[in-house]
C-alpha cells in the first residue's frame, strides 16, 4: 500500500501580506521518514502549521489522508518548536500527556482508564515517569521536551510531525529518541516528518529529504542537489554540508 | 457579634458573600492562572451600561447587568481570538464604554438613584432573598459547568494551539469561559460592586496559587480563603462602621501583600 497519507498541490501561504510558502508541492508516502531542512525563517514551522490547519492557504491544495486539515489532524501527533506558556501555570507533567487523549475521550467525562495506561506507557517511552507529578513550568526545557513528545505519542498517530524536537535535549537521550522514532517507523507504521538543523542526524536517519526557503526542493529521496542547496541556504554548500555524506549530495543532474 | 447575626439583613449579607465566595475561587483561579485579569476588569466595568438601562426603563439593574456582561464577554472574547494585536485596544474602549453608558442612562432616567453607589461599590447587607436565590441558581450553574468541562478548560487555559490540534472547538470553550466570568461579576455585583469586582475575583487565587500547583487544589483553597475573607472583611467593616465592600478588598489585598511576603 503505497498511497500518499499527505498531498499539498500548488500551495502558497502568505503571512502578513508575505510569501512565506511559494508553490509548495509534496506528496508523503505512508510510512516515509520525511526530514525537512532549511535555513532560519525558510518556512519550516508554517509548512508543519499548515498541515495542520493552524494557519490557513491562500491558495492551492493540501489534504491529509485524503480530507482537509481540519479534520485530517485527528490522525496526526504534533510537537511543536516552541510551546509558549505561562511557567507558573498550574498543571502536572502527567495532566499535560493526557491532553493528547482530548480527542480520543467524550466530553462531560474525565479520562478513561486506557486513556491513563497509553500516557503511562508514554512518559516511560520518553523516560519521564519520575516526573510525572511535577509542574510542568519546573522541567528544564529538555525534559519539558520529552513530555511534549510525550503528549504527541499518546493519540497513537499515524503521521507525527515534529519540529525540531531535540534542540534542547543532551546527545544520549538525543540518539536514544532517534532510535524511537526508528522503531515507530517500523514497527507502528508511522508516518514521520521531521524539521531538523541538524543536517547529520537528519541524513542519518531519514530516508527522504526536503529543502525549504520560500520554495520547496523534494526528488522523493534522499538526495539533495549541491546547487538547490546552495540556492536555499544561499552561501557555499561546504558551510553547511559537513555532515552530509557523498551519497547523500548530488553535483548536478 | 451575635447579635449581628439576628439582623437579617446581616445574615443575608453573610450568605451572600459566601455564595459569591464559591463563584469567585472557582473562576477566578482560571484568570488568575490564564492571566485574563484585564479583559476580566473590561466585562465586569461594561457590566454598569447594563446597570444604568435597569434604572433608565425599570426592570431589575442586575438583569441588565448580565445581559451587558454576556454581550460584552462575547465581543472580546472574539477581539482576543480574532484581532489579537488590537485585544488590549478593543478591551478598554468596551471597557470605557460600558461605564460612559451606565452614566447616560442613570442621568436620564427621572427617578433618583440612590443606590447606584450600592452597584459602584456594593453593599452586601442590602443583599434580599431574591438576590440569594438568583446567586444560588449562579453558583450552581459555574460549578456543573466547570465539572463538566474541566479537561477541556485546562487544556485551551495551558496551550491554545494543541487543543486546537486535538479537535477541540477553542473557540467555543474559550468564549464559555468569559461568559462564567461575566456570571460571576453579576454575583459579585451585590457584594462590592462593579469596581471592586476585579479585586475579588483575583486576590484569593493570587494567594493561593503561589502555594500549590494543581488547579483543583487552588480552587478549593482559593474558596476557603474568599469566604474566610469575606467573613472577616464584613466583621470588621460592622465593627469599625466602614463601607462592607472597600473593606472586605482591602483586608484581601493586605493578605495578598503578607503572602508575597512570606514567600519571598
Ligand atoms: N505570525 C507571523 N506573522 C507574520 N510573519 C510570520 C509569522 N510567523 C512567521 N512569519 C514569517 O514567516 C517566515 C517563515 O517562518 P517559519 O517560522 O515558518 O520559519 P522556520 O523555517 O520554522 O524558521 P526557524 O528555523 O527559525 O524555526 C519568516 O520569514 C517569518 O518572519
Ligand atoms: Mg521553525
Amino acid at each position: 500500500m503505497n498511497e500518499n497519507v499527505i498531498e499539498i498541490k500548488n500551495l502558497y501561504v502568505k503571512l502578513r501580506d508575505m510569501v512565506v510558502l511559494e508553490d509548495i508541492n509534496l506528496s508523503v508516502k505512508r510510512n516515509d521518514f520525511l526530514g525537512i531542512i532549511g535555513p532560519n525563517g525558510g518556512g519550516k514551522t508554517t509548512l508543519l502549521k499548515t498541515m495542520l490547519g493552524i494557519i490557513k492557504p491562500y491558495k492551492g491544495d493540501i489534504k491529509i489522508m485524503g480530507e482537509t486539515p481540519e479534520k485530517g489532524r485527528e490522525y496526526i501527533g504534533y510537537v511543536p518548536q516552541y510551546v509558549f506558556f505561562d511557567l507558573k501555570f498550574p498543571i502536572t507533567v502527567w495532566e499535560v500527556v493526557l491532553t493528547g487523549r482530548l480527542n480520543r475521550t467524550k466530553y462531560f467525562k474525565n479520562y478513561s482508564k486506557e486513556d491513563k495506561e497509553i500516557s503511562e506507557a508514554a512518559l516511560k517511552q520518553v523516560e519521564m515517569e519520575k516526573y510525572k507529578n511535577k509542574k510542568i513550568g519546573e522541567l528544564s526545557g529538555g525534559e519539558r521536551q520529552r513530555v511534549f513528545v510525550a503528549r504527541a505519542l499518546v493519540s497513537h498517530p499515524q503521521i507525527l510531525l515534529l519540529d525540531e524536537p531535540m534542540a534542547n535535549v543532551d546527545s544520549p537521550r538525543e540518539k536514544e529518541f532517534y532510535e524511537l522514532l526508528k522503531k515507530l517507523k517500523e514497527q507502528e507504521k508511522m508516518t514521520i516528518i521531521l524539521v531538523s538543523h541538524d543536517i547529520g542526524i537528519i541524513s542519518a536517519y531519514v530516508d527522504k529529504i526536503a529543502c525549504i526557503n520560500r520554495k520547496l526542493y523534494f526528488h522523493d529521496s534522499k538526495e539533495i542537489k549541491m546547487d538547490e542547496l546552495m540556492a536555499v541556504y544561499g552561501c557555499p554548500v561546504d558551510m553547511i554540508a559537513h555532515g552530509i555524506p557523498h551519497r547523500v549530495l548530488k553535483e548536478h543532474d | 457579634m451575635i447579635e449581628s447575626l439576628q439582623f437579617e439583613f446581616f445574615r443575608n449579607g453573610l450568605i451572600g458573600g459566601v455564595l459569591a465566595s464559591i463563584a469567585c475561587g472557582i473562576i477566578g483561579s482560571y484568570v488568575v492562572s490564564k492571566r485574563i485579569v484585564f479583559i476580566s476588569g473590561g466585562i465586569s466595568h461594561a457590566c454598569f451600561g447594563g446597570i444604568g438601562i435597569g434604572y433608565f426603563l425599570g426592570f431589575n439593574p442586575l438583569f441588565g447587568a448580565l445581559l451587558f456582561g454576556v454581550f460584552s464577554s462575547f465581543l472580546m472574547g472574539e477581539a482576543s481570538l480574532k484581532a489579537k494585536e488590537k485585544e488590549d485596544t478593543i478591551i478598554g474602549v468596551l471597557w470605557a464604554v460600558g461605564m460612559s453608558l451606565g452614566i447616560i442612562f442613570i442621568s436620564l432616567s427621572k427617578t433618583y438613584a440612590p443606590d447606584l453607589f450600592s452597584y459602584l461599590f456594593g453593599s452586601i447587607l442590602t443583599i434580599t432573598e431574591s438576590d440569594i436565590k438568583l446567586m444560588i441558581f449562579l453558583d450552581f450553574f459555574i460549578f456543573i459547568s466547570v465539572i463538566l468541562f474541566y479537561k477541556e478548560f485546562l487544556a485551551i487555559c495551558f496551550d491554545e494551539e494543541f487543543s486546537r490540534v486535538r479537535g477541540l472547538n477553542v473557540g467555543f470553550f474559550y468564549l464559555f469561559l468569559l461568559f462564567l466570568v461575566a456570571l460571576t461579576t453579576v454575583l459579585l455585583l451585590r457584594v462590592v460592586g462593579v469596581i471592586l469586582v476585579i479585586a475579588l475575583l483575583t486576590i484569593p487565587s493570587a494567594i493561593i496559587s503561589q502555594f500549590f500547583h494543581s488547579l483543583k487544589k487552588i480552587m478549593l483553597f482559593s474558596v476557603l480563603l474568599g469566604i474566610f475573607l469575606m467573613i472577616a472583611g464584613l466583621f470588621l467593616s460592622y465593627f469599625l462602621n466602614l463601607p462592607s465592600g472597600a473593606t472586605i478588598v482591602l483586608l484581601s489585598s493586605f493578605c495578598y501583600l503578607i503572602s508575597l511576603l512570606l514567600k519571598r
